[in-house]
């Protein structure tokens, strides 16, 4: 597989704190990489580094062996579409107005409402599953409801790259399946999806490339079952466990032992 | 939700019903307030007799060159501050961090005084220390405030403290003055529309109407900013530029208004919200904010003119008067908030 998005020898570091030091991905285009840690692990840190809202304190990221700090603002953003852990959307506004927003590259002085911008949102919001909500202010939406209008935010941007933290924390586990087999579909149209999950077996399950993170380190990478076993999981997660294949598609199911957390 | 959508060639724009029927009916309002400042005067002039004026009929003198640059000032600086409030309030994400509040218009009167005292007091003069005022302000408040970033209480905090010192050095400066400075100063000091006539504001509308262009240019991109920075960021703002640019924008129309009228108090706070509210629009809309502005400032000096008439008041006496008790609403609203 070949990677257009990598990282080269990454240090990442807020003040004095580093978070990461040398770190390297190269991320496998057309693929779904999932990313997997314990929290505080530097998931989110590594995403940022990749949208250029973080500035590497060494190192570089590069898109078609480009630094991303080297494009022009709105020209990365019809690129790389980033979700956030916890946005905050602005008062009093209604999901169709929220997710339109995903649309601000595509846009131009003149030019704030074209067919396709009308057509991008209209399909973002039947992806995530928010059609229904488009007049509802944000503000009072259920918190699983918020989180698909944020992904019909990213969605409408239409960028062939999706970078997504914790997509799927706060949906309900119909929800989640459905977010994940969206991604899958992105994906068999040729797009390349970077996110960060904490349900292993679903990153086994849906992901093509698995990044296990520890303290700031890839600990390993590569296909699930080429790498997620009862050894990996004690390290990255310290948690006793046995592997056995999913009964449904064969990729490996971790199954805690009792008494695990003590 | 119902909007319209225009679009043609390059062109496409989409725009809430409720944002045009709210533009067409502050439109209207403003027309008439207008009108009636145009009327008001020692002698009462029919609307007849203005739209003769205004037409460029015989006799139409006190009108056109008395009360048409008085009522033209008076809604070109209420937009002008209902904008820079507007941005602020973007910028800090707090519905207290306007110009007013946070010591800019302040920080431009005192270079305008420094201007008239130390200097000869010409109207380049003025707008020049005005600017330089408000930007030594603004820096200041900035970097006190740094490490809580732009946005949140802190800044507006500190600003009110600067604020609170700056207007001690302005008065400082006026018991200082020699009488005449100092009286004219006075007047002038509570933000005031008397006396303003063609000479005083041409150089200022120009300035004005350049800062308004740039800021249309940059309105879609401020708005963008509300999704806060990390995902402004990610899709094509370039945040630290566009807010340098923004509060360029901003303290160019506070210290501009201010060179000419004084620091005006609280349209700059109100208007904004005032213009949020009923537009029910996201953020804090700008065009809203412009319109509430004039209004509200031309309202205010009509009211200026008419409470102790024959003798016409700072209108910045008004606005502070009813901004005051708007003021203090929002103080408890903020302090409550969790
Ligand atoms: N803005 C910040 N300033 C200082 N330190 C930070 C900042 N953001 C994160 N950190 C620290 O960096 C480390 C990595 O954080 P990061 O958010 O990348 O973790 P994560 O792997 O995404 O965790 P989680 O699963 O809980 O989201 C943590 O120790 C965190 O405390
Ligand atoms: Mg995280």
């Amino acid at each position: 597989m070949t990677a257009r998005l990598t990282a080269r020898e990454l240090t990442l570091r807020y003040g004095d704190r580093v978070v990461s030091a040398r770190l390297t991905l190269d991320v496998p285009d057309g693929a779904f990489t999932a990313i997997v840690g314990p929290n505080a692990c530097g998931k989110s840190t590594l995403l940022r580094a990749f949208v250029r809202l973080l500035k590497p304190a060494d190192g570089q990221v590069t898109l078609d062996d480009r630094d991303v700090t080297a494009y022009p603002t709105k020209a990365l953003a019809r690129s790389l579409g980033f979700l956030p852990q916890d946005p905050v959307a602005p008062e009093d506004i209604r999901v169709r107005q929220l997710v339109a927003r995903g649309r601000f590259p595509h846009q131009s002085l003149l030019s704030t409402w074209s067919a396709a911008d009308e057509d991008a949102v209209t399909a973002a919001m039947e992806a995530a599953g928010v059609e229904d909500l488009a007049d509802r202010p944000v503000h009072q939406l259920s918190g699983g409801q918020r989180q698909r209008t944020w992904i019909a935010v990213v969605l409408a941007q239409d960028t062939p790259y999706l970078l997504l933290d914790e997509p799927t924390s706060f949906l309900d586990i119909t929800h989640q399946y459905q977010l994940l087999e969206l991604l899958g579909g992105l994906r068999d149209q040729g797009r390349t999806v970077i996110a960060v999950l904490h349900d292993i077996n679903q990153a086994c399950r849906y992901a093509d490339h698995l990044v296990a993170m520890k303290e700031g380190r890839i600990v390993a990478e590569g296909a699930a079952a080429d790498i997620v076993d009862a050894v990996l999981l004690k390290e990255v997660f310290e948690l006793p466990c046995v592997v056995v294949p999913d009964p449904v598609t064969g990729t490996p199911m971790v199954v805690p032992l009792p008494g695990a957390s003590s | 939700m119902s909007a319209l959508v225009l679009r043609g060639g390059p062109v496409s724009v989409r725009v809430e019903r409720r944002t045009v029927v709210l533009t067409a009916v502050l439109l209207t309002l403003i027309a008439g307030v207008g009108l009636l400042g145009l009327s008001y005067g020692a002698t009462w002039s029919s609307p007849a007799k203005v739209f003769d004026a205004l037409s460029g009929g015989r006799g139409g003198v006190v009108i056109r060159e008395w009360r048409l640059p008085r009522v033209a000032a008076a809604l070109l600086f209420g937009a002008a501050l209902g904008i820079a409030g507007a941005i602020f309030q973007n910028i800090t994400r707090n519905p207290m961090g306007s110009p007013d509040i946070i010591g800019l218009d302040a920080g431009a009167y005192t270079g305008a005084l420094v201007a008239i005292t130390v200097l000869s007091g010409t109207s380049v003069q003025l707008a020049v220390g005005s600017v330089l005022g408000g930007a030594v302000a603004a820096a200041a408040v900035y970097l006190l405030s740094l490490g809580g970033g732009l946005s949140g209480l802190r800044l507006v905090v500190i600003g009110i403290a600067v604020n609170a010192i700056l207007m001690a050095l302005n008065s400082w400066i006026v018991l200082r003055a020699d009488l005449e400075v100092a009286i004219a100063a006075v007047g002038w000091s509570a933000g005031s529309l008397n006396g303003v006539d063609w000479s005083d504001v041409r150089l200022p509308f120009g300035i004005i109407g350049l800062l308004l262009v740039a800021m249309v240019v940059r309105s879609q991109a401020l708005h963008q900013d509300a999704l806060g920075t990390e995902l402004a960021v990610t899709t094509g703002v370039g945040v630290d530029r566009l807010r340098l640019q923004l509060v360029v924008i901003g303290v160019g129309l506070t210290a501009t208004v201010t060179a000419v009228a004084g620091p005006i108090a609280f349209i700059a706070l109100a208007a904004p919200q005032i213009g949020r509210r009923l537009a029910k629009a996201p953020g804090v809309p700008l065009l809203p904010a412009a319109l509430t502005g004039a209004l509200l400032l031309q309202g205010a000096d009509l009211v200026a003119q008419m409470l102790l008439a024959p003798v016409s008041l700072p209108v910045g006496v008004v606005t502070t008067a009813i901004g005051g008790c708007y003021l203090i609403w929002l103080l408890t609203k903020e302090v409550r908030r969790p």
